[in-house]
């Protein structure tokens, strides 16, 4: 079977001149296939956020390849990048952060649709569809993001991330600026989708907890680099580096 | 505690609309003073321009409210028609300067690379200079004018805005809904003109308000040293010049466009301020 996504070696060095080169992501590659749910477990800082931007392209890679569906987007730009961005979505870590703060959540949700030449009441009519699968009544469309919870608009930001029937959706940390309770219900949500849709998930986060609830496979990531991978019970109940024991034990006290 | 909660918020309530009374008030002086600016032709008692020699040096009485001056005008006419050089022509002149400069500013937020470099260090180079005598050098190059006292005055004051338009757009640039919206199949331009300039409206709005007051005493300087408006307009800055040396004897030819600057310096700084207090995030958006 083909993967759905695949990096290959990619490399990230930040670069400031008077300051030495950081590397954010060390030679990592992996491939995620069609309604797989992978997950990238690390603490702070050790480059998870920055594949995730990598691989949306908002950063571009000092080296190494992406390729989404069997197309090389490792330098994608302008119109080709657009069309990228039909097959691969992202919800981000901060769900109010995430909407502009002067536009209503329907706005922000239909943008794509309203970018791609659809008409006004096709969007809404579009958007409200969106929002009710993913458990918000239509009129939250006129809400403003500081108007709604937390977890009220990472259900909206969801809705914006799949309402272009995306086939990869990349979750940065999707649920970790949410309560327990708000977090399970996003939880549940996010594998009905997935289920519903055949959708293919990158699951960044750094609750070991959830990702062995959700994954099929775990990459652990440290210092830029994959020290780990398999899935969630090997890496998890059977930890054999020292960093993967030691970030085990940190979450199950 | 419940009682003390219902107190600040109460408190609070009064204060915001405290502002908006405040606003409200300045809004309107400034109204007043641009319709009469803009109708003084239709206002003033005598003709501005009309030159007696019978009625010289008079000072102000009921019959000519400010006096006359040495050519027997009628100071009060000369000051409502004054207004409007210097009010149009200052609001002219921060339209362009912040306009020129937020375009220049989101530019090189957005972009950044090697134009923002070159940029920033132009406006450097304009922020450490002195502004009115580097405006006095380009006024002097042009020649007099009242437009190109105006372009001289631009020249050196863009970089203010660029400035605050460029942190504002940094900022914004790396927020998570400028990323969702190039997600979102946005193009550059689209997330600048979407999302960008409406959220970094609100600084450059207080910035340019604020900045009426010292661009028309700048604007008048320039006039004063006769790199203004020529005679015989009628504009504040060289009403006052030409009054000068009779300063002692009839003080009112100066006095009275004088007074005409300060209350409209006045009033627009007030309401920079007043706009800036309402625009204040403190004061909490609630729509």
């Amino acid at each position: 079977m083909e993967a759905i996504l695949e990096v290959r070696d990619i490399t990230k060095v930040f670069s400031q001149p008077g300051r030495p080169a950081f590397t954010a992501v060390d030679h990592v590659s992996f491939r995620l296939m069609p309604g797989e749910i992978l997950g990238i477990v690390g603490e702070s800082g050790s480059g998870k956020s920055t594949i995730a931007q990598l691989i949306t392209r908002l950063l571009d890679v000092t080296e190494g390849e992406i390729i989404i569906d069997g197309e090389d987007v490792t330098h994608a730009r302008g119109k080709t990048l657009r069309k990228v961005y039909d097959k691969l979505q992202m919800v981000f870590q901060t769900p109010t952060g995430s909407f502009d703060p002067r536009r209503t959540l329907g706005d922000g949700i239909g943008e794509s649709l309203r970018n791609r030449g659809m008409s006004k009441a096709d969007i809404r009519s579009r958007v409200a569809e969106m929002l009710q699968q993913c458990g918000l009544s239509p009129e939250f469309s006129d809400r403003y993001p500081h108007e709604v919870s937390g977890g009220q608009c990472q259900r909206a930001a969801i809705a914006r991330a799949l309402i272009g029937g995306p086939k990869v959706l990349i979750l940065d940390e999707a649920t970790s600026a949410l309560d327990v309770t708000v977090q399970q219900q996003i939880m549940e949500l996010l594998t009905g989708l997935q289920k519903n849709r055949g959708l293919s998930y990158l699951f960044i986060c750094h609750n070991l907890a959830l990702v062995q609830m959700l994954c099929d496979r775990v990459l652990i990531l440290y210092d830029g680099k994959i020290v780990k991978q398999g899935t969630p019970d090997e890496v998890i109940m059977t930890p054999q580096s020292e960093y993967t024991r030691r970030l085990v034990e940190a979450v199950f006290e | 505690m419940r009682g003390e909660k219902a107190v600040t918020v109460r408190r609070q309530k009064v204060r915001r609309n405290n502002i908006k009374l405040r606003l409200s008030f300045f809004l309107a002086l400034t109204a007043v003073l641009l319709i009469v600016a803009l109708f003084a032709d239709k206002l003033t008692p005598y003709d501005p321009y009309l030159q007696n020699y019978d009625i010289s040096f008079q000072p102000p009485s009921t019959e000519h409210w400010m006096g006359t001056d040495r050519y027997g005008r009628d100071l009060f006419s000369r000051v409502l028609v004054g207004g409007q050089a210097s009010i149009f022509s200052t609001l002219a002149l921060v339209a362009i300067i912040s306009v020129f400069g937020t375009v220049v500013g989101v530019g090189c937020g957005y972009f950044g690379g090697k134009l923002d470099a070159v940029v920033m260090r132009i406006s450097d180079v304009c922020l450490a200079f002195p502004g009115l005598v580097f405006a006095l050098a380009v006024a002097a190059l042009l020649n007099g004018g009242i437009v190109n006292a105006v372009i001289a005055l631009a020249v050196i004051s863009w970089p203010k805005y660029s400035r605050v338009a460029r942190s504002q757009t940094l900022a914004q640039k790396n927020s998570s809904y400028v990323h969702a919206a190039l997600l979102a199949g946005d193009t550059p331009i689209q997330v600048i003109s979407r999302h960008v300039l409406p959220n970094i409206l609100g600084p450059i709005l207080v910035t340019a308000m604020l900045d009426i007051g010292t661009m028309m005493m700048e604007l008048a300087g320039l006039s004063f040293l006769n790199l203004g408006a020529q005679p015989p307009t009628a504009e504040w800055g060289n009403m006052m010049s030409s009054g000068r040396s009779m300063l002692q004897i009839y003080p009112w030819i100066v006095l009275s466009p004088g007074l005409a600057i300060f209350i409209t310096v006045v009033i627009f700084n007030l309401l920079g301020d007043t706009v800036r207090d309402y625009m204040d995030p403190k004061n909490s958006r609630s729509r």
